[in-house]
């Protein structure tokens, strides 16, 4: 486990600063809420009359009226981006870092195994994501609290699962793409993670690219459709499910045999 | 038992050439050169018996056991010393050290102190703002403080002041005379005449020679150097004439009574024989093989 606490104290600043950011945002638009309501009405009206906008962001489908859909929408903006850019960052970097740094020769000529490398790596990165999760959604309790809204709890779990669910996928594919990189990444990482949140878009804008939805995690941990279906939807969440397994799969076949870069 | 010992090993990297055929034999306890310039395949080497590239064929074995199957039993026996060290750049030397200590489960605490006395290092300063010679000895600390049997050394004295080289050979020694290994890759050839009791020559991916360093210095060459002289004498086996200020020298392999014949028609002030160097010892292999 030294590897795994060396990962965790080395990007403790960096996890504290996304966490930190994150957290505020969703706070702020949280306290902010009780104003909004008396124009939520006027709001709503008007994302219904947006057509496609609306429909792009899935606002069409909640109730912008209520603290949920309400939360759901900047949850989707704030955690649902700012996680998925903080885990493709995390994923990218975890195994290529190390020869972009030129510390894998130090590291890999210490008696620890290539296998046990990645297996520390990846649950560093997991439970820097699981962290930032947790610190979130405890702060988002809080700040629902604070304002005077009651928390459904199994849906606020199921909201925080989903995202927590899609940096695990992004991350974990990442990670995979990460032990065949030498070096960098850092704009691939970012590039993905955008992408992907763009496919949601574009399933959502138009059915001839309703297939996009088995692409990207995005589609089953948006916050608007968990408050609308009530859950995580399956059939999105079980081909994220395997992309990330074969990301983690083919980070632990590759580095193991991968020749390091002097 | 082999420290180290290669048969046949080969590595390309793709098409590129890396080491080719290197059969390769250290003995348990003694201080090897491994000798060769830039691109010749030493790196390549020392990087398959630490399992960080894999060979193409052929067999490599450090201490008895396989280098690839075996890697972690043999990183646990061994100190690497790259040629250019990096550590993590947040960490001061002591928690790098600490950490390099952690990861082989060995509380090596007491040995670092007393090696970074020796190598003037301190322990608090951070890693990243040390000169290149500082990140050195961290590299020196980390590869010696938990006392392996085998050292793996890639250019151990480059930007090291030549008080510290004295030191970092002395401790060098201290180890072989404890019964340790040591495998030394450089290309400052002073170093592996004075400190090494056998070497291997490579030259672009092929060990070209493997003996006793008294004896790859025995090839039968003289340098000879004559003060006041302007050209060398007509005669076969002269090579690596030099010219510096009035005197000129000159590697001679032949017949004693053919160059003194050779001299008595010449014009000098006065004439030195001596055994070649190990740098006139590797180039005269080099020349040979290169021809």
């Amino acid at each position: 486990m030294t590897l795994f606490f060396h990962e965790i104290r080395r990007d403790a600043a960096k996890l504290a600063v996304w966490t930190a950011v994150i957290a505020a945002l969703l706070l702020v638009s949280i306290v902010i809420y009780p104003q909004m309501t008396a124009e939520m009405a006027e709001m709503g009206d008007l994302f219904s009359g947006m057509g496609g906008f609306s429909a792009a962001f899935n606002m069409d489908k909640i109730n912008f009226g209520e603290f949920p859909g309400y939360f759901a929408v900047e949850c989707g903006n704030v955690l649902g981006l700012g996680g998925a850019f903080f885990a493709a960052l995390l994923g990218v970097a975890a195994l290529a870092g190390e020869e972009r740094d030129r510390t894998a020769e130090f590291l890999l000529t210490h008696p620890v195994s290539r296998a046990s490398v990645v297996a520390q790596k990846l649950f560093a990165v997991l439970a820097k994501i699981l962290i930032l999760n947790l610190v979130v959604a405890l702060v988002s309790v809080f700040g629902a609290l604070a304002i005077g809204e009651t928390v459904d709890a199994g849906l606020f779990s199921r909201i925080f699962l989903g995202y927590f669910l899609l940096q695990t996928q992004i991350a974990c594919v990442l990670f995979g793409v990460s032990a065949f990189l030498s070096g960098g990444g850092l704009g691939l990482g970012l590039g993905t993670a955008f992408v992907l949140y763009f496919f949601n878009i574009l399933a959502n804008l138009t059915d001839d690219a309703a297939f996009l939805r088995y692409l990207t995690p995005f589609s089953y941990a948006d916050g608007t459709v968990i408050v609308a279906a009530g859950g995580i939807e399956g059939k999105y969440l079980v081909p994220g499910l395997l992309f990330a397994a074969a990301g983690v799969g083919a980070a632990f076949f590759w580095y193991r045999r991968k020749d390091i870069r002097a | 038992m082999k420290a180290i010992e290669t048969k046949g090993l080969t590595k390309y990297y793709g098409r590129t050439r890396g080491i080719e055929e290197l059969d390769l034999s250290v003995e348990e306890g003694e201080i090897f050169g491994f000798i060769g310039p830039n691109g010749a395949g030493k790196s390549t080497t020392i990087r398959i018996l630490l399992g960080l590239i894999r060979k193409t064929r052929g067999e490599a074995r450090v201490l008895g056991m396989d280098a690839e199957k075996e890697k972690e039993a043999i990183l646990r026996e061994v100190g690497y010393l790259p040629a250019e060290a990096a550590f993590y750049a947040g960490m001061r030397v002591g928690e790098a050290l600490d950490f390099s200590a952690r990861l082989r489960k060995k509380d090596c605490r007491e040995e670092a102190r007393r090696l970074c006395e020796r190598l003037s290092l301190d322990l608090t300063r951070k890693v990243g703002e040390l000169s290149l010679g500082n990140r050195k000895k961290v590299g020196i600390v980390a590869a010696l403080q938990h006392k392996p049997r085998l050292y793996i050394l890639d250019e151990p004295t480059s930007g090291l002041d030549p008080l510290v080289q004295r030191e970092f050979f002395s401790l060098l020694r201290e180890r072989s005379e404890e019964g340790a290994t040591v495998f030394l890759s450089s290309h400052v050839l002073s170093e592996i005449g004075r400190y090494c009791r056998r070497a291997g020559i490579l030259r672009d991916g092929k060990l070209i020679r493997q003996d006793f360093v008294d004896k790859l210095t025995g090839t039968g060459a003289k340098r000879v150097t004559l003060h006041g002289a302007s050209a060398p004498p007509a005669l076969p086996g002269i090579r690596d004439v030099r010219q510096n200020g009035a005197s000129l020298s000159f590697l001679y392999s032949g017949r004693a009574d053919a160059l003194v014949a050779a001299l008595a028609g010449l014009s000098f002030d006065d004439i030195t024989l001596t055994d070649p160097d190990i740098e006139d010892v590797f180039l005269h292999y080099y020349e040979k093989e290169g021809s």
